[in-house]
């Protein structure tokens, strides 16, 4: 009985401290908007951390997304050639990409390259006394460190995800139209009249924007939130590759559902 | 040493209370510091010595009581305010807390770029100046990774004073420095606190280096101020707890044991 | 790493990024369904619909005109109520007649419309009077079947072994 109570008590303060931990992220949330104005009056800190997060995650966001497009283009064509229609391969690869696994999967990366990247900077400037030394400066460091990297990483996204689907696409073509053969004219021909700017491409986009403010926001709170000791900081680390990636794929079925329903 | 004590203290605190949670760490500190003063917090580790330094500095409020520094009680200000305070103290933090990031130059720079808006050639001079002052003029390209512990901490020190504070703040400025670093930062610290006519506080448990180099200092124990007085007063002082600290000794006010049930009761197997 | 190398990375980045959208908005991506604003609906009935949905195309002499705006099931007369969204640019006569078609023999389907000749053209809000219900498989092999059947003479009984 008693290790029942036991049990129960354990579980309503993990309850407790899940509401009370996330109230706080929303608050840092909020407070981060709040000191917002510097990374855009400033723009060199802003600039520095798109090349950290944006730069720096462009070459495994290219190669991943190429291998994507020619694994799609593999499998879709050995699928689509046992109905006859090799010819849509392009909108298989496209739409494929441009819905979901452009923005899933560059997120997913972009979690793991940059999100934990920018998590360890900031424990670690909170491990060190940094972030404590510039708050004696009269700096705010939610405005000079922690809003520029939250920005830089919402700006990349979108444009990783981009670059994610375009090579992924090239892939599709890559191994459709260049290896196994299908026609050129029709891959291209039917996937643009199956993809629609408005419903594929701009749903795509704003999904990785919606990707890359959660990540960004998991990173930056993590780093702030986390013991400031080493074992503290690779935690933290740990925590923001998984969070940042069930956030993804929850988002993902919500805005899935809300932008595809009924076609 | 201590003659230009003017008749408002800097930094004044009024029974002073904190507590972290349950946890009582300051039970009714009085304590004052006037301008020319450099003044050290002593202490046994866990005695609340940080605790009250970062009172000072505005990152923690008092649970009750008054900080005020410069005549304006903190628990008062807004944010703002706080940081147009903060502007006017420098803090030493225990292991420098250098940005990473930057070069020695640019951590210098940092307050002056972020504070003034002084033109590039000036902001060049006034950091080679500070740097000049603590001696690594010539480490200026390095970055903080290449830095002895030494070093950083005069860096630290340098970028400290950067906007010329009326109140400085160190925190175990000697901790982990070999014998000569340790000299040379001590010697830094009542030469800057001269220069700039500022107060400093300095939380240590260092005595014999601070006992050579401060005005006053108080003892901390067990969150409230134990015993007072000037150096000579200290090494002279009969009280039983200052007698141990100063003398290092083992045992004595300050337990060697954490409170612990007797002895006996585990020999009898009936520990709980 | 100097502000300005850094810069120059940044600015690649982001040429590039913007590269891969326009490259997805223009090369992959079409703009052909139209916005809401300069499009004007019509209704048409069906008795069937077969598996058109929300969004298929209308065309007209195999063009893209429109698209499906929504699909209800009038609770009166029990038939399909089609909302059709045309673009603004095109008009046609009020005897125009809507069909529901496949596109090759497993492909979508979508909605032809077939001028008529009257003078008057369709306005918002019309309704289409000819209507053409899709083509279900099913019941045109039962259909077929089922001639089949009737022409042919029942086969002889088997031969009992």
């Amino acid at each position: 009985m008693s290790a029942m109570a036991a049990g129960l008590r354990k579980l309503g303060a993990m309850a407790i401290d899940g509401v009370w931990r996330f109230g706080f992220a929303a608050r840092f949330f909020l407070a981060l908007f709040r000191y917002s104005g510097q990374s855009f009056l400033r723009l060199p800190l802003t600039i520095r951390e798109i090349y950290f997060s944006g730069v720096l995650s462009l070459l495994i966001i290219l190669v991943s997304g190429l291998f994507v497009g020619l694994v799609l283009g593999l499998q879709g064509y050995d699928i689509l050639q046992r109905f006859g229609s090799s010819d849509a391969l392009g909108i298989m690869v496209a739409l494929s990409l441009l819905r979901e696994l452009g923005p899933v999967v560059a997120a997913l990366l972009f979690a793991s390259r940059a999100g934990s990247a920018v998590t360890a900077e900031i424990g670690l400037m909170k491990t060190t006394e940094q972030l404590q030394a510039m708050d004696m400066m009269a700096v705010n460091p939610l405005a000079r460190v922690v809003a520029p990297r939250f920005w830089g990483g919402v700006i990349s996204m979108p444009l990783l995800a981009a670059l994610f689907s375009a090579m992924g696409i090239f892939g599709g073509w890559l191994i459709g139209v260049v290896a196994i053969g299908v026609d050129d004219g029709a891959f291209w021909s039917q996937m643009k009249a199956a993809v629609s700017f408005r419903y594929d491409v701009l749903n795509g986009v704003i999904k990785s924007f919606v990707f890359g403010v959660a990540v960004s926001w998991i990173a930056v709170f993590e780093g702030y939130d986390c013991q400031p000791t080493a074992e503290g900081v690779s935690r933290a680390i740990t925590r923001t590759v998984v969070y940042s990636a069930l956030a993804i794929l929850a988002l993902d079925f919500v805005l899935t559902s809300f932008m595809f329903r009924g076609l | 040493m201590s003659s230009n004590i003017s008749s408002h203290p800097l930094v004044c605190l009024q029974d002073v209370r904190f507590a972290y949670g349950e946890r009582e760490i300051l039970r009714g500190v009085n304590l004052a510091v006037h301008r020319g003063q450099l003044v050290a917090i002593m202490g046994g580790s866990g005695s609340g010595k940080t605790t009250l330094l970062r009172l000072i500095g505005g990152q923690l409020r008092a649970g009750s009581g008054k900080v005020a520094v410069d005549g304006q009680d903190l628990s008062a200000l807004s944010v703002r305010g706080l940081y147009a305070m903060r502007r006017r103290m420098g803090m030493l933090f225990q292991f420098g807390a250098l940005f990473t990031d930057m070069s020695v130059f640019d951590n210098v720079a940092f307050p002056l770029r972020e504070h003034t808006d002084l033109p590039a050639e000036l902001i060049h001079d006034l950091v080679l100046m500070k740097l000049h002052a603590v001696g690594l003029r010539g480490a200026r390209a390095l970055m903080p990774a290449e830095l002895s512990g030494g070093m950083a901490r005069r860096v630290a020190l340098a970028r400290a004073v950067a906007l010329d504070p009326m109140l400085m703040l160190y925190d175990e400025p000697f901790a982990g420095l070999d014998p000569i670093s340790l000299s040379v930062t001590g010697q830094l610290i009542r030469r800057l606190n001269d220069a700039l006519g500022a107060a400093s506080i300095m939380v240590t448990h260092d005595v014999q280096v601070s006992l050579g180099l401060v005005d006053y200092v108080y003892f901390l124990s067990n969150g409230v101020i134990v015993a007072q007085g000037s150096p000579e007063e200290i090494r002279a002082s009969n009280d039983p707890f200052v007698r141990q600290f100063v003398h290092a000794e083992a045992d004595g006010p300050v337990p060697f044991h954490y409170p612990a049930p007797p002895l006996e009761s585990l020999l009898d197997g009936a520990a709980a | 790493m100097s502000r300005t190398t850094l810069d120059l990375w940044v600015g690649i980045f982001v040429a590039l990024g913007f590269a891969a959208l326009i490259f997805l908005a223009v090369k992959v991506g079409s703009y052909s369904d139209m916005p809401r604003s300069s499009t004007y609906s019509v209704m048409a009935e069906f008795d069937n619909i077969g598996g058109l949905k929300v969004r298929a195309p209308v065309k007209s002499a195999g063009v893209l005109v429109g698209r499906v705006g929504s699909i209800k099931l009038d609770q009166k007369k029990y038939r399909a109520a089609v909302r059709l969204d045309i673009s603004g640019d095109y008009a046609f006569p009020a005897d125009t007649t809507a069909s529901i078609l496949t596109s090759g023999l497993l492909g979508e389907q979508y909605i032809g419309l077939d001028a008529g000749g009257d003078v008057e053209v369709l306005k918002k809000g019309d309704s289409l009077m000819f209507t053409q219900s899709a083509v279900v498989l099913e019941k045109l092999i039962g259909q077929f079947m089922f001639n089949k059947a009737a022409e042919t003479p029942p086969p002889p009984p088997a031969p009992a072994r």
